[in-house]
């Protein structure tokens, strides 16, 4: 068992991992925070999308203990300090860019990494970020939609909801 | 001035807040003081005869803590088959049992035949490792036909592999065969419906926990329906009292059919939960819902159009093969019979249907309904031949369906595959549909994209499903063996706020959102201040859960009927507040008032009496108001639509891109349009991947080829367009109290065919006319070889 240290969402943590644990497995397990979720075994779908050190990263392809020393953002603190939702999260909510909510934390995740490179993405760049992420209900429109809310385009031409 | 709240507006889902902050609650996010782990020892092989299974080493592994075999639940019942389907010669079905773990044999890869609890994932693992299986590989049985002729059996007890050979309408053969030999014109067309995996993002997971103290069973799960999953774990599988078994679905990360079913791995955690007195948690991981969760589709159908010279429709008849894999899933034998066969004449006026479905048992994972079920299979098969017919008549392809559509006038229409339409109005569908799509533009985008060495289709098609499932009546004389009606418990609290306990299961689909719009419209009180209460069988009245488009119109009615029952009641005592007669309160905006007098009392503060019944009509009426109603649909509910696309075709790789999207559909009234427009976003989503990039494919040893993300192939952002949706051609259905039918499943059954119309369209623009079909999916290596070929 090996000892780590990392700072999630601006506090520090610490906690015992095998090897084998995965980070994923760690923040859900270990932390309890089931907001980062999982939805395959193939790093594929990005559900389980985090930011380590500012960067977006699949949380179930990096073991706990790679991640020691790390400053990690995950879905739970994406909030403004007032506890209101942030400009990505409230464009989801505005534009209905969710259903199950189970790709969410994921999407959400990844489409601040993009709006940080890419304050003002064009649709095809948007739908290019999220190659790595799998929603199975929304078909996309309104995620993509969203984003582009969130990067302050105008969406009001985008077919209607 | 237009409304701002109730039905028909569109407000934010009030879910969402939770979702988008990391707080939404899924099955894999509780865990339980003391929870043990189970893992599944899963066969590696499609099909083998199990001589032996050696658990010795496993149970001295470290952590743990108990193995189930299949002989530990050889005295139980199985899993049954929640339709009981005739052959054409009377015979009932075959329904070889479902055990909870295999013995005997292992039928599918995938098949459990053991499973591991220990105190940690990683330990159970570990021992299901050292589990040593001695199963004789079989050959498998994979191929429909090669079952249908025999050698090997699925299950040797029933020594056939046909489950059932269903016509429908069977004293309708005679008469279908006779029209098809003696019209003008027949267009044929085979085709295979793909085979799917549902892919809900959050696999499936159980928790389960038993209470020494009381007997009490709690099953945490992902279902979508949780009342059902109670019934069959209780009447059917392990015995459990239904009152000793609480089953909790919380927030569920999707479902499109996957988890209506009773799976095994549920009954496997609620005996190890007895059995160690400890919970017992499972969730599976991407590659077990690949192998085990029921897949979608999979029918090999032979269909033929008779029709006049001019297009008047005279005929249809399908013979199709439908497989079910290795065992009966619940819904399985109602999805290609009742929800396929019936929908087999469309939106027309075809004298003569007749479908022959043989349903054949593989060495495979369980087939089951998968959003639309049967009905999208029903709409491809019908609208490909319909498009192949145009082509050979040289009919403009709206024309022809004009033609034979049913008339506005007509309705009811008793459809000649047995059902009653109450209401629609195709033709105004296409006109919306021309009024949106630029039909005229066409020719100068095909003639652009041919500059750029791409080849222009553009694809329509129209569609009618059966949906609001179902009419208790109808639905058992057609051999249901659950009734179909749904409840819901309308609570208001002493402060006036409003607690709805509804039988319908939200994983996805707004409910908490949805629900309070109609309570709110017809009492007139805050939308905020209602609260759904979904998926705990401790809390809500007996419902049948979500599927088949069924939440609003069967569940949503009840909530309706229950509403009217508080304002009965509030009425009443609103009445002996005002000390006038019942007759003369109007209720409005949530007041009543004693007409032509200004004296009104609220509805708050008759709610406040009825909780505090001080001065009070007790001879009359009792305390409290709280009203439940069960619904029971009168007649399937008929949503329908006209659809169209674009697609450009690279003949060089035989790449297909869709270019635009356009669904019109009739859902009826709609409560927030937000929401529905969500909902047929995600079908169109879920159909082009059908149409364009899924597929389901084992091997010929019945390895699942396509098991993980990196082999099948799923839809991301990138290979979808932004949709055009419209639902402003509302013809109300006509037997349910808000007038809707449902919009689940419209997407997903309206898009497939439109597709791969336009990629047919596309290829014959570019000369290559020897293409008049293209099984799904339609992906570059098919479309190159059909233009090469
Ligand atoms: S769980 Fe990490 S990519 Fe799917
Ligand atoms: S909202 Fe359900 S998977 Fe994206």
């Amino acid at each position: 068992m090996l000892n780590i240290t990392m700072k999630i969402n601006g506090k520090a943590v610490s906690g015992t991992v095998e090897g084998r644990t995965l980070l994923v497995e760690f923040l859900r397990n270990d932390l309890h925070l089931t907001g980062t979720h999982v939805g395959c075994d193939t790093s594929q779908c990005g559900a389980c999308t985090i930011h380590v050190n500012g960067i977006a990263v699949k949380s179930c392809s990096m073991f706990a203990v790679e991640a020691d020393g790390a400053s990690i953002d995950t879905i739970e603190g994406q909030e403004n300090t007032d506890g209101s939702l942030n400009k990505i999260q409230q464009a989801f909510q505005d534009h209905h860019g969710l259903q199950c909510g189970f790709c969410t934390p994921g999407m959400v995740m990844a489409a601040a990494d993009l709006l940080q490179n890419t304050p003002t993405p064009t649709e095809a760049e948007i739908r290019n970020h999220l190659d790595g992420n799998i929603c199975r209900c929304t078909g996309y429109h309104n995620i993509v939609k969203a984003i582009m809310a969130a990067s302050g385009q105008d969406v009001s031409a985008i077919a209607a909801e | 001035m237009p409304k701002d709240s109730g039905i028909g507006t569109s407000p934010k889902r009030r879910e969402d807040i939770r979702f988008l902050t990391g707080n939404g609650k899924y099955t894999d996010d509780i865990n339980l003081t003391g929870q043990s782990h189970a893992v599944f020892a899963r066969s590696d092989v499609a099909h083998g005869k199990i001589n032996h299974i050696d658990i010795s080493a496993a149970e001295t592994m470290p952590g743990v803590l108990a193995i189930f075999t299949g002989e530990d639940f050889a005295d139980v019942g199985g899993n049954p088959a929640g339709w009981l389907i005739n052959s054409r010669d009377g015979e009932p079905m075959k329904e070889p049992k479902r055990p909870v773990l295999a013995y005997g044999k292992v039928r599918h890869v995938g098949d459990a035949y053991a499973a591991v609890i220990a105190e940690t994932v990683l330990q159970a693992q570990d021992a299901v490792e050292a589990i040593k299986a001695d199963i004789t590989e079989l050959p498998a049985i994979v191929d429909m036909e090669a079952a249908l002729a025999g050698g090997g059996f699925v299950h040797d007890e029933i020594e056939t592999n046909q489950c059932f050979d269903w016509g429908w309408i069977e004293d309708n053969r005679a008469a279908t065969d006779a029209a098809i030999k003696a019209a003008p014109h027949v267009t044929t067309l085979s085709l295979v419906n793909n085979r799917l995996v549902p892919n809900a993002m959050e696999s499936r997971a159980s928790t389960a926990d038993y209470d020494r103290g009381t007997g009490d069973y709690t099953l945490y799960t992902t279902s979508q329906n949780p009342h059902l999953t109670r019934l069959l774990v209780c009447a059917f599988v392990l015995g459990i009292p239904e009152n000793k078994l609480r089953v909790v679905s919380p927030d569920v990360g999707g479902g499109f059919g996957s988890k209506i079913y009773h799976y095994g791995e549920e009954a496997l955690v609620l005996a190890a939960a007895k059995k160690l007195c400890r919970p017992v948690k499972w969730t599976a991981s991407r590659s077990e819902s690949f192998l085990t969760d029921a897949h979608g589709r999979d029918h090999v159908t032979k269909i033929e159009l008779a029709c006049e010279k001019d297009g008047t429709f005279i005929a249809f008849r399908t013979d199709t093969m439908a497989n079910v894999g290795a065992y009966l899933s619940n819904f399985s034998t109602v999805t290609p019979t009742f929800l396929h066969g019936t929908l087999m004449a469309g939106n027309y006026t075809v004298p003569n249907v007749y479908v022959n479905v043989k349903a054949v048992f593989t060495n495979t994972a369980p087939v089951d309904a998968y959003r639309g079920a049967g009905r999208p299979e029903a709409t491809y098969s019908l609208e490909r031949v319909i498009d192949k017919c145009a082509r050979e008549l040289a009919l403009d392809p709206i024309e022809l369906r004009r033609k034979n559509f049913i008339k506005p006038d007509q309705f009811p229409y008793a459809s000649a595959a047995g059902l009653e339409y109450d209401a629609g109005n195709y033709d105004a569908l296409f006109d919306k549909l021309e009024g949106i799509v630029d039909f005229g533009g066409f020719k100068a985008r095909r003639a652009e994209s041919e500059k750029g060495g791409k080849l222009r289709g553009l694809g329509i098609n129209s569609y009618i499903e059966a949906c609001g499932i179902a009419p208790s009546n109808l639905v058992g004389i057609l051999g249901a063996r659950v009734g179909l009606y749904d409840a819901a418990t309308v609570r208001v609290n002493a402060t006036g706020n409003i607690s709805v306990m509804v039988g319908a299961h939200s994983h996805g689909q707004g409910h908490a959102t949805v629900f309070p719009q109609v309570v709110s419209e017809m009492l007139g009180v805050e939308e905020n201040s209602i609260e759904i209460v979904h998926g705990d069988t401790s809390k809500i009245p007996f419902g049948m859960g979500s599927y088949g488009s069924r939440s609003l119109a069967v569940c949503g009615s009840a909530v309706v009927r229950a509403t009217e029952k508080i304002i009965n009641k509030a009425t009443k005592i609103a009445a002996h507040m005002l000390e006038a007669s019942e007759s003369d309160i109007d209720f409005k905006d949530g007041k009543f008032s004693v007409s032509g007098t200004d004296k009104s009392v609220a509805f708050g503060e008759v709610a406040f009496k009825a909780y505090v019944p001080h001065d009070y009509p007790h001879d009359e009426l009792e305390p409290g108001l709280e009203e439940t109603a069960f619904y029971d649909p009168a007649n399937f509910t008929y949503p329908s639509g006209a659809y169209a696309c674009e697609v450009e075709v690279d003949p060089e790789t035989g790449k297909v891109t869709v270019e635009s999207f356009t669904a019109v559909d009739d859902f009826g009234n709609v409560i927030n349009p937000m929401i529905v427009t969500g909902q047929v976003h995600g079908g169109i989503g879920q159909g082009i991947g059908q149409a364009l990039l899924e597929n389901c494919t084992y091997d010929e040893n019945g390895q699942l080829l396509s098991a993980s993300y990196m082999d099948y192939a799923m839809p991301r952002a990138s290979d979808l367009p932004f949709y055009t949706v419209d639902h402003s051609c509302v013809t109300p259905c006509t037997h349910n109290p808000l007038g809707v039918k449902g919009c689940g499943e419209a997407g997903a059954i309206g898009s497939p065919p439109t597709i791969v119309n336009a990629v047919v369209d596309a290829l014959h623009s570019g000369g290559h006319t020897h293409v008049t079909h293209i099984d799904m999916p339609v992906s570059p290596a098919r479309v190159w070889s059909a233009i090469n070929s």
